[in-house]
């Protein structure tokens, strides 16, 4: 982040890992702040309601972040930032179970026959629902040796499944809005214009 | 038809207590009306009223009741309008009664409070979103007003509106619903003895964002049907149009009557989240109302006209 030029040197280790604490941090800012509201009962009249939803807006956001990181790492020369696609990848997951836990333990309170009559019932559980499903073989192979063991071109083509997890995201976020469907449709927004930047950067490079 | 007071209800869980402690002052109306600057919340007024109709379940606290809110003049998020709701004017206020009656008037929200007898009735209030509170309301049976601008034979439906007033009410200004806000009834359901024209709660006068001056309150439907700040109330022979229902007719009917066994087409109704519990709660038909008024609906499929 200091180095606005193209670094040729690798950065100190110590800076390293400081910007990569406050990556750690951004990241579970939203949560930290969601607890504190929680404990001082900020959470309004409805708090399991807020909780949910906040949960899983924050999973949606940090996935949008997720996709954005390899755009602006191009784009401001510094392919160091790709670095922490696993870092957010894996608090966007943290958030989406969470946020899941919250609506099966606490809302449902681990009525399961319930839960199944809500995915077979409501589409915009359905959706959610599989795109939970589809993160978890993302999320278990994010280590290092995954790739290894799996090989770069199966694993990209595995993660690749990213691009089908958001809109089912954001899709999902849409059905559930009663009447004012702008939030949803500027995360489907910000989705566009990261997918359009990889079409266009695609055929740029063929 | 019978309507029974609840017997086991104590002074204290309806009236607050300071409120009750400083009866005598406002005990009197004119009086009372001076105090408004006094009381607890900024222009609320204490109300005089009796006791009415009740559930004996424990009300939802008046913070949840008035910082939740669905109110989309105000705009979208339920803590938008306790935000946004304080820069309406209320008073003047006029209220419009016209359509297919003999005697339409237009009548001043002072004179109407003191013209009609108010009285308390703590209803249960479910939206259609899943979630419930009990309300102690104060108001009087919309049945009074009907009858005194004199409806003709061909006074099928109640027409309602929301005032249109944008440079107040920020959310108008977008048309996330077709504004003015409208609302309609059937004449008996209109009529029905448990159908309120709230002007208050918790013993003092609606907050902004519960819909002052004037809202109107029918406990067996879904929350929405309940429209706030009204200007105008029509008799129709035709069923009027209605806000949700022209933006999603088919989520959204005229009727709209509290029903588990008919779910919102993208989620259940089958059970709410009383605010301040943490176990959901089973959804009751007619929202618990269904002996008093399961008979306006005798011979209806309910699931078709839902």
């Amino acid at each position: 982040m200091i180095g606005a030029k193209p670094a040729r040197k690798r950065p100190s280790k110590l800076l390293d890992n400081l910007v990569y604490g406050l990556v750690w941090l951004a990241c579970l800012a939203p949560l930290v702040w969601l607890a504190w509201r929680g404990f001082t009962g900020d959470l309004g009249a409805n708090p399991i309601e807020t909780l949910i939803r906040q949960l899983g807006v924050w999973g949606l956001r940090l996935l949008l972040v997720g996709l954005a990181i390899t755009p602006l790492a191009r784009i401001l020369r510094m392919p160091r930032l790709v670095r922490f696609r696993r870092t957010v990848g894996l608090f966007a997951f943290s958030y989406i179970v969470l946020h899941l836990f919250s609506y099966v333990g606490v809302d449902l309170f681990f009525d399961l026959g319930q839960l199944w009559k809500d995915i077979l019932k409501r589409p915009f559980i359905t959706l959610g629902m599989g795109a939970f499903l589809l993160l978890i073989p993302l999320a278990v192979t994010s280590t290092n040796g995954w790739v290894i063991r799996m090989g770069r071109a199966t694993w990209q083509r595995l993660h690749w499944l990213i691009y089908l997890i958001v809109p089912l995201g954001v899709a999902h976020y849409y059905l559930l809005v009663k009447a004012d469907h702008r939030p949803p449709l500027i995360y489907a927004a910000v989705f566009a214009v990261l997918m359009s930047w990889r079409i266009w950067d695609r055929v740029k490079r063929t | 038809m019978l309507i029974r007071n609840a017997p086991d209800l104590t002074e204290n869980e309806v009236t607050d207590h300071g409120l009750y402690l400083r009866r005598r002052e406002f005990i009197g109306g004119a009086a009372g009306l001076g105090l408004a600057g006094l009381a607890g919340t900024a222009g609320a007024a204490p109300l005089r009223y009796s006791r009415g109709f009740s559930t004996t379940e424990k009300p939802t606290p008046k913070d949840d009741v008035t910082t939740y809110n669905n109110f989309y003049e105000f705009g979208v998020d339920k803590g938008d309008p306790a935000e946004n709701a304080g820069r309406l004017t209320t008073r003047p206020w006029t209220v419009r009664i016209d359509g297919e009656c003999e005697a339409p008037r237009t009548v001043g929200i002072d004179d109407l409070i003191k013209a009609n007898k108010l009285e308390e009735r703590i209803y249960r209030m479910r939206c259609v979103e899943g979630w419930s509170m009990v309300i102690p309301w104060v108001g009087f049976p919309l049945k009074d007003l009907i009858a005194s601008v004199k409806p003709t034979s061909k006074a099928k439906y109640v027409a309602f509106e929301t005032l249109m007033r944008p440079s107040e009410m920020p959310g108008q200004a977008w048309n996330v619903l077709e504004w003015p806000y409208r609302e309609g009834l059937r004449i008996d359901e209109a009529t029905h003895p448990l159908t309120l024209m709230a002007v208050g709660l918790y013993g003092e006068t609606l907050p902004n964002q519960n819909g002052a001056p004037l809202r109107l309150v029918v406990p067996w439907k879904y929350g929405f049907k309940g429209i706030k700040s009204i200007v105008r109330i029509t008799l129709t022979e035709k069923q009027p149009r209605t806000a949700w229902n022209v933006s999603a007719p088919r989520e959204y009917g005229f009727y709209s009557n509290v029903n588990p066994a008919v779910d919102h087409p993208r989620w259940s109704q089958a059970s709410e989240r009383r605010i301040g519990e943490f176990r959901r709660r089973e959804t009751l038909p007619f929202n618990g109302y269904g002996q008093y008024v399961a008979d306006l609906y005798r011979g209806m499929d309910l699931k078709k006209n839902f």
